[in-house]
């Protein structure tokens, strides 16, 4: 075998001192050896470089063509019944005013979700921030009741969204010092959420001991948000903004920066200085904010006004569609909460107009949550195709 | 796993000529677009010699193998195993042809025993039960058979990197492979770790199993291959059939088409005032055990010091707590007068010290981001690059536009995300971001790590010009070439402190190996190749 002991080149030339290689540089490739794929052609290639848009387009059309089968197996016509579904939601008065309504909370869940996934975290306790929130709003509405409505309106959209960060904040601090999954913990903090609110406006503090059902008090009169020209809900254009400023942050702003860094690489984001503890806080807290303020809207802009059972709904799980469906993008929370917003606006008129059970937009939401949710699908039709980070290394037989 | 047992057992070697072609390649080409990753490539590797494909970062080398491996389909040419021109459809149908791969990242399951990733893909079963015993067994037979100590039982996460390639090979063995692929075996290996892997490839060779591995280290090369294979823009350039009169010059020439000189050539150090001065420091790694145990050492201005020593020594547990990324116990680290000991990494940055890591891909780049914000990766929030809270990306971009030509990063544009760069050209981008922030203390840990040829002179150029301009250097290094080449003053880490320190000038390579190595043996599992 050969000397080991590297000559040490005794009889290198000078030249070499510049240190540019161009002489070689020129046409060596500049995409890495491993993991590089060919950029696909056509169609499909098409289809690839799109697939923020085509996946979530995909899961919706699928979710539909599912739900045409389900209608179809009740004896409806399916076509009938989406055009009933979606005239309802936005070509009458009522119906449009409900979707915007339920449009509202929804892209503030919606961003709840987004936020925490750039950060690499994922926010199933949207509903419990939201439920937080609206309690919140409860309380401070009623507490202040005598003080001037538009005072109301701020102190208690403020103590929702204290709340509602609060409420996240316990899952990131479990998250930073004791290493508890966000997942596992805001899943309890949602059912301890419900627990505590069902106390509290049932026989508790909070509750309306006038009213024969479970009860918060009622917002004061003057302090309700009335549709903006009987037509528009406050919060809508609230939560439009914020998905804006949202976006504009994650974009624009040293924060955005500090949160995507721990979220793509958090071992970078140490040797860069940024703190994950620090994103993970500030990143919960925010969302649980977003998602108290829906919690507030909730409770101030629609009747009766008052924090009951039930009130939330299944919102705050819905983020998680609309988040998902949106790929995290907080603009993209928009187009998805307005469809999520149609179609549960426009849920009920099924069964008035047709008897057909307004579950089947349970169902509709679940599958396209299902399609979205599983990368697994873009894998099948991208397959080889896919970005780098969503393919795995080729091993054996892969 | 009974099938093993009837794995080829050492045949005696027939002489050159005579011997089987177990691989043929006749003018395979690959395009991926526009670009040629290899052109016409022709090849042969006969029974029981150990190839080596030589080449720069984005040579086509990878691609090739992953060819033959079945992991890519050719656009044209035949690849021919034992005469059968049949084309390989996916690696199962590779392995099932006697071709095994060992992948530069590893593919194994970190929380399963050893033996359990060997019986992993064709698992046996007894009686309905997994058979590990027989697993065990396997894992016994082949290790001794081939001189590859590993426990069968120990978990993969806990094995050190070297013991966990030789899993891989193991498993590449249990599949009864003529012919292995090793894609740059030694990247991730320790000195020590290569030697011994050196030693495991001839021993394999001499048993019959054919080896093709990819390699950028001219002496891997020249210590371990019978012949060689050079690929430069994809196209094989050279080739040398016997190798016992061939230096690593001649190889680098032809690699990079030019003369690379391999010793840098450098002014005498002027060295000024003391810039890092480390007192008794002690830091514990990750699993709570102390890696650096009063570990002393000055760097002045103006001076480059190398920190040789054998990986797992402390070097990364030193480097991550001086640059703020790990708590220290006891002991102080100043940055000229200042106290640095307790700063984190944002304030040790802030302070002037650039940190090159020794793990590019996990510490210093962030791949999905541009070039351009990974260049300000640690400075994203100071002036002119955001103004308050608002990052201002016309400033990003210039400044990314002006190191991209200044540190000779091949990319289309400085929005390419790192990580579609090669080796060299992330590391550049790294160096790029640290050296233009002017820092006081440059650390650099592995620099040149799976780095291209070409690239390795270029940053060490820049190392040598961050001296001139007057930066302590602490260079912490695996490759005592690089030691050599670049240190005026040369430390040696073993067991978490310094134990020599002596002048780079004529510096004995015997000697710093010897000191390396410690007093005992610094051998844990391991075996001496046998010729």
């Amino acid at each position: 075998m050969a000397d080991p002991d590297l000559p040490p080149a005794k009889d290198a030339p000078a030249p070499a001192t510049e240190p540019a290689p161009t002489d070689t540089g020129a046409a060596v490739p500049v995409v890495a050896e491993r993991g590089a794929t060919p950029p696909p052609t056509g169609v499909l290639g098409i289809l690839v470089r799109h697939q923020a848009i085509v996946v979530p387009i995909l899961a919706v059309v699928l979710a539909f063509a599912i739900g045409a089968i389900l209608i179809r197996a009740q004896g409806f016509n399916p076509t009938y019944a989406y055009e009933v579904l979606f005239t309802h939601s936005f070509a009458t008065e009522s119906g449009l005013l409900a979707t915007m309504q339920k449009t509202t909370p929804l892209i503030l869940v919606g961003l709840a979700v987004a936020i925490p996934l750039k950060v690499g975290l994922f926010n199933i306790g949207g509903q419990g921030q939201l439920m937080a929130g609206g309690i919140g709003a409860a309380w401070a509405s009623y507490a202040l009741r005598d003080l001037p409505a538009a005072l109301i309106v701020v102190v208690a959209v403020v103590v929702a969204v204290l709340l509602g960060a609060m409420w996240a904040s316990i899952a990131a601090l479990l998250k930073t010092t004791r290493g508890v999954h966000e997942v596992i913990s805001t899943i309890m903090l949602n059912s301890i959420a419900v627990g505590l609110i069902d106390w509290l406006v049932n026989g508790g503090p909070l509750s309306d001991k006038g009213q024969p059902f479970p009860t918060s008090h009622a917002v004061p009169e003057g302090a309700r948000l009335l549709p903006f020209l009987k037509l528009i809900p406050w919060g809508l254009p609230v939560a439009l903004l914020l998905s804006v400023v949202v976006a504009w942050m994650l974009k624009r702003t040293t924060l955005g920066f500090e949160l995507q860094t721990v979220g793509r690489n958090k071992f970078a984001a140490g040797y860069a200085g940024i703190g994950t503890t620090k994103a993970t806080l500030v990143a919960m807290a925010l969302s649980g904010g977003l998602a108290g303020l829906a919690g507030a809207f909730e409770l101030l802009q629609i009747e009766p006004y008052r924090y009951q059972n039930g009130i939330a709904g299944s919102l705050g799980f819905d983020g998680i569609t609309i988040a998902l469906l949106a790929r995290g993008n907080p603009l993209g929370t928009i187009p998805a909460a307005v469809l999520v917003g149609a179609m549960r606006a426009g849920a009920p008129t099924l069964q008035f107009q047709l008897g057909i059970r307004p579950e089947v937009v349970d169902v509709l939401l679940a599958i396209t949550l299902l399609m979205v949710s599983l990368p697994v699908i873009a894998k099948l039709i991208f397959r080889r195709h896919a970005t780098k980070q969503t393919q795995l290394a080729g091993s054996w037989g892969a | 796993m009974s099938e093993h047992t009837a794995y080829t057992e050492g045949p005696k070697v027939p002489a050159r000529g005579e011997r089987e072609t177990l691989l043929e390649i006749d003018g395979l080409s690959k395009s991926f677009g526009t670009v040629h990753a290899n052109k016409d490539i022709s090849l042969r590797v006969d029974r029981g010699e150990i190839v080596a494909l030589l080449g720069e970062n984005g040579a086509g080398k990878s691609t090739l193998v992953k060819q033959i491996f079945g992991l890519m389909t050719p656009d044209s040419g035949t690849i021919r195993i034992k005469g059968d021109t049949a084309r390989i459809k996916d690696p199962k149908d590779a392995i099932r042809r006697g071709i095994g791969m060992v992948h530069q990242h590893f593919q194994l399951v970190p929380v399963m025993t050893v033996a359990e990733n060997l019986m992993l893909g064709h698992e046996s079963t007894k009686g309905g039960v997994l058979d590990l015993e027989g697993a065990r067994q396997m894992v016994r037979e082949l290790s001794a058979r081939h001189k590859l100590s590993v426990d069968p039982d120990a978990e993969v996460e806990d094995l050190p990197v070297g013991t966990q390639q030789r899993v891989e090979i193991l498993k590449a063995l249990s599949r009864q492979v003529d012919l292995l692929i090793l894609d740059e075996p030694t990247a991730v290996l320790t000195p020590q770790e290569t030697d011994e892997l050196l030693g495991v490839m001839r021993e394999l060779a001499s048993g019959g199993t054919s080896i093709v591995f990819i390699t950028h280290k001219l002496r891997e090369v020249l210590a371990a291959a019978d012949r060689c294979y050079v690929l430069r823009q994809g196209e094989v350039v050279g080739g040398v059939d016997d190798l016992t009169h061939t230096t690593t010059s001649d190889l680098a020439s032809m690699m990079v088409g030019r003369d690379v000189v391999l010793r840098i050539d450098k002014a005498e150090a002027t060295p000024g005032d003391t810039v890092l001065s480390i007192k008794g420091l002690k830091v514990k790694d990750d699993r709570g055990l102390p890696a650096v145990d009063g570990f002393d050492l000055d760097v002045r201005a103006g001076e480059i010091v190398g920190l040789a020593g054998v990986e797992g020594n402390g070097q990364r547990e030193l480097v991550e707590s001086i640059a703020g990324m790990r708590p220290s116990v006891a002991g102080s680290v100043h940055l000229g007068s200042k106290d640095i000991t307790k700063s984190n990494a944002r304030d040790t940055n802030n302070a002037g010290v650039g940190h090159v890591p020794e793990d590019r891909e996990k510490h210093g780049l962030v791949g999905g981001y541009s070039i351009a914000d990974n260049l300000v990766l640690n400075r994203y929030d100071e002036e002119p690059f955001a103004k308050g809270f608002i990052r201002d990306f016309g400033a990003v971009r210039n400044h990314a536009v002006t190191l991209r030509e200044e540190f000779d990063i091949r990319s289309p544009n400085v929005e390419a995300p790192a990580g579609s760069l090669s080796g060299g050209n992330k590391q550049k981008v790294v160096v790029a971001r640290e050296m233009s922030a002017k820092p006081q203390l440059l650390m650099a840990a592995q620099p040149t790590r799976g780095v291209d040829v070409g690239s390795i002179e270029f940053i060490h150029r820049r190392i040598v010009d961050a001296r001139d301009a007057g930066a302590a250097v602490l260079l912490v290094s695996a490759e005592l070439d690089e030691i050599l080449s670049l240190s005026d003053r040369i430390a040696v880490i073993h067991d978490g402190r310094v134990v020599a320190e002596l002048p780079g000038k004529g510096a004995d390579r015997t000697e710093i190996g010897r000191l390396m190595a410690g007093d005992s043996d610094a051998g844990s599992d391991s075996h001496s190749p046998s010729h």
